[in-house]
């Protein structure tokens, strides 16, 4: 019943790579969603936002912007290292974006406890004697910046994993269809936080 | 088949995407300093779309990828765009 293939191994980058891309169009929507809800809110409750947004810390959105931009030139730089065939200078690159995406998380770390310090976590009884439109805020705030992070922790992942499959040459110049697929889901990771950042720290 | 040789980015490049990038960000950061109300949201989003367009061509590589995938990209942002007009239409004039 089955054919006996010859060519048991048949990698297609080009359809690999598409594929990726249509699983990115989910990750848009999925986000641009909660960015249509923040946006409809926004204007139903511009005075409370306001208020509620001036609470974050512009400094540290700044900061993290600068490390996702930073990481995501790294990540690319990666991809031009492992096809150019340089084999340790891809593995730097990628454990500098590994470090640069840390620094993020421990800068979301003190940021998110410095929220709950003043009593502003999801459900908090602090939060529920807010205005609806300050409730509203922080939901939407902890919603985007959790699902936004929980990618930032698969991206991580990923790029780990890609550090060892370089290593044992699984990924090198003739076959990185992953590094390229993993450094896309990094990449669109700083796109949501391009958008996320003006819309969270800086319109107040 | 690849019929074309595959495009590779030049670290100089990379290195020069960061630089602007880095630019519209701190313009971004200066610009919303000034409450001048709307138009503080309209160039904020201005500047990020910019910065979202360079990262989709130049990191993400659209700029040397087939014309079939930068459409459907292009699509989706187009698509996007439609569904928030139409929600905020239907929520402004409902």
């Amino acid at each position: 019943m089955a054919d006996n293939h010859t060519h048991t191994e048949h990698l297609d980058s080009e359809t690999g790579k598409l594929g990726m891309w249509i699983f990115l169009f989910t990750e848009l929507f999925l986000f641009g969603g909660l960015f249509l809800v923040y946006a409809i809110f926004r204007a139903k409750y511009s005075a409370d936002f306001h208020i509620a947004a001036g609470e974050l810390n512009a400094f540290v959105g700044t900061m993290n912007t600068v490390f996702l931009l930073v990481s995501s030139m790294t990540a690319a730089m990666a991809l031009t290292a492992v096809q150019k065939g340089d084999r340790r200078l891809t593995i730097f690159l990628l454990l500098i974006t590994i470090l640069l995406a840390a620094l993020f998380m421990v800068n979301k770390y003190f940021e998110w406890s410095h929220k709950f310090e003043y009593g502003i976590w999801p459900g908090s009884p602090v939060l529920k004697n807010m205005s609806h439109g300050e409730l509203l805020f922080f939901g939407l705030y902890y919603m985007m910046t959790g699902l936004h992070a929980l990618h930032v922790l698969i991206g991580m992942i990923l790029l780990s994993i890609n550090v060892v499959k370089v290593k044992t040459g699984a990924v090198n110049s003739e076959r990185f269809l992953m590094l390229e697929n993993s450094a896309l889901y990094w990449h669109l990771v700083d796109l949501i936080w391009i958008f996320l950042f003006p819309l969270l720290y800086l319109i107040t | 088949m690849n019929h074309e040789e595959k495009h590779i980015s030049t670290y100089q490049s990379l290195v020069i995407v960061l630089v602007i990038l880095l630019f519209l960000t701190t313009i971004s950061v200066l610009v919303t300093g000034f409450h001048l109300g709307a138009l503080t949201v309209a160039v904020a989003l201005l500047i990020a779309s910019i910065k979202v367009f360079i990262v989709l061509t130049r990191f993400m590589h659209l700029k040397f990828e087939n014309r079939f995938l930068r459409l459907a990209v292009a699509g989706v942002f187009v698509l996007f765009a439609l569904v928030t007009v139409i929600t905020f239409i239907d929520y402004f004039f409902r």
